[in-house]
């Protein structure tokens, strides 16, 4: 019995052993199999991402995944270039026909994956459908009806003459009319969108992408195959992607450093180094346009009704310190909404760190011995939250403001800030239209139940001349003026410390070396793997 | 025997109730599942009507009622994320959980009788001072700490193991295994060591402290009298009598590694159930905590009812009696 289990004990360590001692071989070993098949069925890139499609139907849900993933399988009509121009995409062309008329030439060449030829009819359809989903109706509000005037023409209507078209043009991506028609298996419309049930278009999918899904299991990994028939001949050399969803910051660095998988994102701030030293490694990163900030509530608090007491705050907060210390210098410190390739940009504000100047605004609003209130951050949804949350805690505390602090993961943090039940809450924000005025719109307008402006000001910062102003740009199509009122906004709250900015989040990619990962990555987070290039 | 299977079920039954209706009474505070599936500059109203749609807005006996209904039926809810049945969800991640904590076991096993006998037959030997100290250091160390130490040295740093997941499946009438290849099996290693890492030196001393106590019994010392061979008198004689207590132990220890697969399959992103449950939390997966709550509960009772049986079939003194 004993001699046996020994026996047994010894086995399983010498296996271990040989298997730790062998694996190395074998990777040899699959590397030469890995060169020999690439030979014949073209490069693959193993991704690792912090999160993987939701479902197979691009306008489902408007998430960074989601849009990372239409980017891939489908084609927008037009698409960001690095310099924040627009691309074509499906559309060669467009001109302006009048006030609230775009016309888009379409590509002639192009197949879905169906093998069904694109034609306007699917670019009226998937407006058409856009317009229906609850995740881009708010986006698509200021658009009218699509109209096919041939088979390759088509003309997108707006309500009123609005300025960000082909911002938005950039979230159509044309789904295949005649496969997403009709019923399924299950007598259900297949072109319904649904949310939290199966559906066609949540398993099925006909773009005129890249990529086509070849084999999906949600949350564990993605493959996708090149589309053989994808009209541009200039695209990339990889053949297959296999997407794995990795969450954990630590794991999903590993797995990059040890060679599991070729392409990462995001990088987490404390690798950033690791990574950037390593000679078989590219890192690239890039200032992003997600700004985080604070809001003042000044419904629930009444000092900061009192404009020296916002502020002091704003002068109170080391928001550079915060970038190189917290952040570890991979953010960009922000003293208004909209990062510098926004048309608001405001060179005059600066940033504002001045404790002196702090005391002296809180003796002169009458608080020289400061106040208590109370705040709430995330721990889980913007890169260190809880750490950032905290610094500003113990800044306050140096004007004598006492702030009792509770952070909560996501989930439960968007009912408590909705809420608000908190005298200071943090939010983040990136405009889904890559244009400022969505920040004001959502962050500072008047909070209006009717119109929905001013959904996530917590602050209820209130300032009508900022609402006109916000809805003037709206259908204000001149650019220079546009910009002008951009800057008038910033200007407006930055002298009312409407909110308190802290900085914008970087991006961050990583890959190994033998790629053109610098290439594909842009400010908008949504990588070009279809123009991917692996040596 | 079969009125205690028959009690046995009844327990199980009012055990899941139970912990259904406290998974339902705290699953407001885990937060809110639509704000995960919509993206953020969705409107109130929109918001509202798919919660409406949901019934997330009826009030909590209700919901309960409905859980209650559907359970009966099969069908404790429904996943947000996955869109599909939480229960085949949970069951398409139960045989990634199995495989692991099975290695474990195996681990553990063939690890803790041979180390456990010999530091109790030879306490004051070097050999067994190094492995008391070891477990030691081993049941301080966190698992997480375990398993990213792991990794850095055999991935990062030696590139022997791979870092994540689970590697090339075979899929044997929808389970699917990572037993039958060598890269599931090199998948494999990591995360069975770490999730083992915590109850290995726990059996260790219990084996060693049980012996211990068995060798100064009169019966050893008349064993040893009669001239017996010292292997027969450790291994027949004094190690069965040792075994009973450490299976009451396994069978409870069972289900905290349940709860230590959590953290294992967080780390090295193994698709489990604890992987699931994690994730599930993080979302406001609802349902899906549910229902992996009211599946773990089922499992803890399962496994108990195996622990006694085979308790009375070790030791036939005992009469179950079902009140322990």
């Amino acid at each position: 019995m004993k001699r046996s289990l020994v026996f047994l004990a010894l086995v399983a360590i010498l296996a271990l052993g040989l298997i730790g001692c062998s694996s190395d071989k074998k990777e040899e070993a699959t590397a030469k199999q890995e060169t020999a098949e690439s030979a014949t069925v073209g490069k693959t890139l193993k991704l690792a991402m912090d999160a993987d499609p939701v479902s197979l139907d691009p306008q489902v849900q408007l998430s960074g995944g989601m849009m990372q993933y239409a980017h891939m399988v489908f084609d927008p009509l037009v698409r960001w270039a690095k310099d924040g121009s627009f691309e074509p995409r499906l559309a060669e062309s467009w001109e302006q026909v009048n006030a609230t008329t775009m016309r888009f030439h379409l590509r002639k060449d192009v197949k879905f994956h169906s093998g069904n030829p694109l034609t306007a009819e699917d670019v009226v359809w998937t407006l058409d459908r856009i317009k229906s989903s609850p995740d881009f109706k708010g986006l698509f509000e200021p658009f009218g009806q699509a109209v096919a005037v041939d088979d390759y023409t088509v003309d997108i209507n707006t309500k009123k003459p609005y300025g960000l078209l082909l911002n938005m043009a950039t979230y159509i991506f044309p789904m295949d009319k005649k496969f997403y028609s009709g019923k399924d298996e299950s007598g259900k419309d297949k072109a319904a969108i649904i949310k939290t049930g199966p559906s066609f278009a949540n398993s099925n999918e006909s773009g005129t992408g890249k990529y086509i899904v070849a084999e999906r299991e949600q949350g564990v990994r993605t493959i996708f195959k090149a589309f053989p028939q994808y009209w541009d001949k200039n695209s990339g050399n990889v053949e297959t992607i296999i997407l794995t969803p990795i969450k954990n910051d630590a794991t999903r660095v590993a797995a990059l450093l040890s060679g599991d998988v070729d392409f990462i994102m995001p990088v987490p701030p404390q690798d950033l180094e690791r990574i950037g030293s390593t000679e078989s490694l590219d890192l690239v990163t890039m200032s992003g346009s997600r700004i985080i900030t604070f809001q003042l509530n000044q419904k629930r608090f009444e000092p900061f009704k009192n404009l020296k007491v916002r502020q002091a705050i704003v002068y109170a907060t080391d928001n550079s310190g915060i970038v190189e210390k917290v952040m570890k210098g991979f953010a960009t410190v922000a003293s208004q909404q909209g990062p510098k390739e926004f048309a608001s940009y405001n060179a005059e504000l600066t940033p504002r760190y001045d404790l002196e100047k702090a005391k002296q605004l809180m003796k002169e609003a009458g608080y020289a011995d400061g106040f208590e209130c109370t705040m709430i951050a995330p721990n889980n949804r913007y890169v260190n939250d809880e750490k950032i949350a905290e610094a500003f805690v113990s800044m306050l505390g140096k004007i004598g403001i006492k702030v009792s602090l509770k952070t909560m993961p996501k989930a439960q943090y968007w009912d408590q800030f909705d809420a608000q039940v908190a005298d200071i809450e943090m939010i983040g924000w990136h405009p889904d239209t890559e244009d400022s005025a969505n920040y004001t719109e959502f962050l500072l307008m008047c909070p209006n139940k009717e119109t929905g402006y001013g959904q996530y000001n917590s602050g209820n910062y209130c300032n009508p001349e900022v609402d006109a102003m916000t809805i003037q740009t709206q259908t204000e199509t001149d650019t220079a003026k546009r910009s002008a009122l951009l800057q008038k906004i910033e200007k407006a709250l930055y002298d009312d410390a409407a909110f308190v900015p802290l900085h914008w989040q970087n991006l961050s990619w990583a890959s190994k070396n033998n790629m053109n990962t610098e290439a594909i990555v842009n400010v908008q987070n949504f990588p070009y793997f279809g123009d991917l290039v692996i040596k | 025997m079969f009125a205690f299977i028959v009690r046995r079920i009844a327990q199980a039954i009012i055990v899941m109730l139970v912990i259904g209706f406290i998974g339902f009474a705290i699953k407001q505070s885990f937060g809110d599942p639509i704000r995960e599936i919509t993206g953020i500059s969705v409107s109130v109203e929109e918001r509202t009507k798919i919660r409406d749609e949901l019934g997330l807005n009826d009030p909590f006996m209700v919901q309960f009622g409905r859980f209650i209904k559907g359970a009966a039926h099969g069908d404790i809810g429904r996943s947000f994320f996955y869109k599909k049945s939480a229960l085949e969800v949970i069951l398409s991640k139960a045989p990634a959980t199995l495989e692991l904590v099975f290695c474990s076991a195996i681990i553990i096993v063939l690890f803790s009788i041979p180390l456990g006998i010999y530091s109790a037959i030879k306490p004051r030997s070097i050999l067994s001072r190094i492995i008391m100290g070891g477990s030691t250091l081993g049941v301080s160390i966190p698992v997480f700490l375990t398993a990213i130490l792991m990794i850095y040295i055999f991935s990062v740093e030696l590139h022997w193991l791979p870092s994540y997941g689970r590697g090339e499946t075979i899929n044997l009438g929808g389970w699917r295994t990572g037993l039958l290849t060598l890269d599931g099996l090199k998948h494999l290693i990591m995360p069975s060591i770490a999730l083992s890492s915590i109850m290995l030196p726990l059996f260790i001393r219990l084996i060693r402290s049980e012996m211990m106590e068995v060798l100064e019994n009169d019966y050893i010392k008349y064993a040893w009298a009669k001239g017996l061979t010292p292997r027969r008198v450790w291994i027949v004689h004094a190690f069965k009598n040792t075994l009973l207590p450490v299976i009451t132990v396994g069978g409870v220890q069972l289900g905290t590694m349940i709860a230590f697969t959590i953290l294992t399959e967080t780390v090295f992103q193994w698709q489990g159930m604890g992987f699931m449950f994690i994730e599930a939390v993080e979302r406001g997966d609802a349902p899906l905590m549910v229902a992996y709550l009211v599946v773990v509960g089922f499992i803890f009772v399962i496994v108990n009812t195996l622990v006694d049986v085979i308790y009375g079939l070790v030791n036939p003194q005992v009469r179950i009696t079902g009140q322990k």
